[in-house]
């Protein structure tokens, strides 16, 4: 380190800032598969993990490196893994394994378009319900979305910030435009950064509950080999972790981690507005959209349309109230987005019908042009 | 003799497997190799996978890890890399391992991680109601294969074998007191290490096959095992309804944790000297 203290400014992609935003966040543990557009933040944490101590392992398949993950979480590291849309569905069964046995760890999505192989080089936003509902059975989740490189490096710190305090998988939803672009970011310093870590039990080994009910429903973690012996399982399990087949504990236990979750909230979600304060219309966007949209909006504005974007960061949970307190005061909401219109329902639910909710979709691998949003915003301020 | 209680959580018994089941031989054989050496029950992390043997890692007291069907080595991977001090034991079933998991087995058979994994074979899948595995022999029968099996069988140890782990040994429930020593020697061995243990499944397998009681079937593992040593002095022909035992690898190969701290030290000491 020198002695003068400069902003360090760099130019990278936005894989590049997942990389760095979660080595920043205290990664240690990265297991992955290559895909098609995610494979170089496997690649950038294969050469920067084994530097700081931590490790780095290709998988023999996408499946493998989530267990690898969930693995290595339990025994103490903060893990991610990075796929694409067809890795992501593989990894399906062990994320929701992570939400049951609640484990941290962050899962990368760089979404391409699908279905099946689909569009493994060109940008789509498909993965939105996926990545909330793609596991079986009744969890909540969190999903982030990043519109810009920065943004990716910031949410990804803040990806593992609330995968170690919720003990949660927490899901980061890029898309490949995000991915490849190369944007000038100025970094922030290390001690900008807030990072948190896993709450750790203080009780003696044989009075440790590792699926306790305590009062904000996140039980203290203890890492294997720490003198906490303890068993996970996937299975329905009572306090101790042990199965249970008893529908008081059952439901205790499914009501508790979707509760961790939605109780939470206010604490997770994030939106950036822009230009709603007079707003008679509204667009909703996220990721690389974002960015078409938040020139359209710029444009409209040159011609007098008074119109504003809201911006989720998070997607799951979903920005109801929000979206609601939008619906409100405009009469009108555009989204447009690289899908048949997964956010665009979710939308209409919460707008509650109290503003017309338009779809603007693209799902031919090209991204939406600010033109085009443009004239969605004119033709509904007609 | 030793303290079983010492290992188990007596709490969670009585077992969920049928009379006549061999899966709490094998359990005792572990237990009985781990006190030999002398492990602290701190040093252990179990891990298993989906299945009736998978249910082992419940009733032990370690670091227990119960996973998703046929995921027991990747997720033991990681507890491994993350925690490199831990002695990382994998048991699973031969459906787990070699059917669903089959990639996982080989591949950590190439990569030599330090990790030994029993296990408990007994041709069928027991706890989904007596499927079809890929161990059931030709022409057996299983709920999946009402007219007898027609698929040829792997051999579970030979594929381990082919992919590189360091100590690949088959034993019986029949014969425990080499199963003990196996399961100590593959144990103890730094690298991959695999113990095919031959446990009868009466419910789901031998019932079906008229195959007898627990019983009998541990009878019929005594009368149709031969040892690597005798098997070299026997013909084809003698060999042909035989199932060998013993230690078929006992090698050093360099072993994939070790190999990837000693990358991390050399990148350490080239940075501090620059």
């Amino acid at each position: 380190m020198q002695g003068q203290k400069r902003p360090r400014i760099e130019v990278m992609t936005g894989n590049d800032a997942c990389a760095e935003g979660a080595l920043a966040a205290g990664l240690r543990f990265f297991a992955g598969y290559p895909i098609t557009p995610s494979s170089e933040i496997a690649e950038i944490l294969s050469y920067r993990l084994p530097q700081v101590g931590g490790a780095f392992i290709q998988m023999e398949d996408e499946i493998g490196a989530m267990g690898a993950v969930i693995g290595a979480s339990l025994a103490g590291a903060k893990a991610m893994t990075a796929t694409s849309g067809p890795g992501f569905s593989l990894k399906q069964e062990n994320i929701g394994y992570a939400a049951m046995a609640e484990v941290p760890c962050v899962i990368v999505d760089v979404q391409r378009g699908g279905p099946s192989t689909g569009l493994p080089t060109l940008p789509s936003q498909m993965d939105v319900m996926q990545a909330r509902w793609g596991t079986h059975g009744d969890h909540e989740i969190i999903a982030l979305c990043p519109y810009s490189v920065r943004e990716t490096f910031d949410l990804t710190v803040r990806a593992f910030n609330l995968a170690e305090r919720f003990r949660t998988p927490v899901i980061l939803l890029m898309d490949e435009i995000i991915a490849h672009v190369n944007e000038k970011v100025v970094m922030p310093e290390p001690g900008e950064i807030e990072v948190y870590e896993r709450k750790m039990p203080h009780c003696p080994p044989e009075e440790f509950l590792p699926y306790k009910f305590t009062e904000d429903d996140i039980p203290p973690m203890a890492s294997f080999g720490t003198g906490y012996r303890f068993h996970v399982t996937g299975l329905c399990h009572d306090e101790t972790g042990f199965p249970t087949n008893d529908p008081v504990q059952i439901d205790r236990l499914i009501r508790r981690l979707n509760r961790k979750i939605s109780r939470h909230r206010d604490l997770i979600v994030e939106v950036a507005e822009d230009q709603l304060e007079d707003a008679e219309i509204g667009v909703v966007a996220y990721g690389s959209t974002a960015r078409a949209a938040r020139r359209a909006v710029a444009l409209a504005r040159q011609e007098g349309i008074r119109v504003g974007l809201l911006r989720p960061l998070v997607l799951w949970p979903f920005p109801d109230k929000e979206v609601r307190a939008l619906a409100e005061k405009v009469d009108h909401i555009i989204v447009p987005e690289l899908n048949m219109g997964q956010v665009a329902h979710e939308v209409e639910w919460a707008a509650c019908g109290k503003a017309a909710v338009h779809r603007l979709n693209r799902v031919d691998g090209e991204p939406i042009p600010p033109q085009d949003i443009l004239q969605a915003i004119k033709e509904v301020a007609r | 003799m030793i303290d079983y209680t010492k290992y188990l959580r007596i709490s969670k018994f009585p077992l969920i497997w049928c009379a006549g089941c061999g899966n709490g031989i094998v359990l005792k054989s572990i237990l009985r190799a781990i006190d030999k050496i002398g492990w602290a029950k701190d040093e252990i992390c179990m891990v298993s996978g989906i299945g009736c043997s998978s249910r082992t890692p419940g009733y032990v007291d370690f670091n227990t890890l119960h996973t998703t069907h046929g995921r027991a080595i990747a997720f033991a991977t990681g507890v491994k890399m993350a925690k490199p001090e831990l002695h990382v034991i994998v048991v699973t079933g031969d459906g787990d391992a070699t059917a669903i998991g089959g990639n996982h087995y080989i591949h950590a058979a190439r990569r030599n991680i330090d990790m030994t994994v029993v296990i408990f074979n007994n041709n069928i899948y027991g706890m989904t109601g007596g499927q079809v595995s890929p161990t059931t022999p030709m022409g057996m029968k299983a709920s999946t294969a009402p007219y007898g099996s027609v698929e040829a069988s792997f051999n579970i140890s030979g594929l381990a074998e082919a992919a590189g782990a360091s100590f690949v040994a088959r034993g019986t429930v029949y014969h425990v007191f080499q199963l003990d020593k196996l399961i100590e020697r593959a144990l103890l061995k730094r690298g991959f290490s695999v113990v095919e243990v031959l446990t009868p499944c009466p419910t789901a397998y031998g019932r079906r096959n008229r195959m007898g009681t627990g019983v009998d079937m541990i009878r019929w593992q005594k009368e149709h095992t031969v040892s690597v040593q005798e098997a070299g002095k026997l013909t084809p022909e003698q060999l042909q309804d035989k199932i060998i035992t013993g230690v078929f690898v006992d090698v050093d190969r360099p072993e994939y944790v070790e190999t990837y701290q000693k990358l991390v030290q050399s990148l350490r000491e080239r940075a501090q000297k620059h």
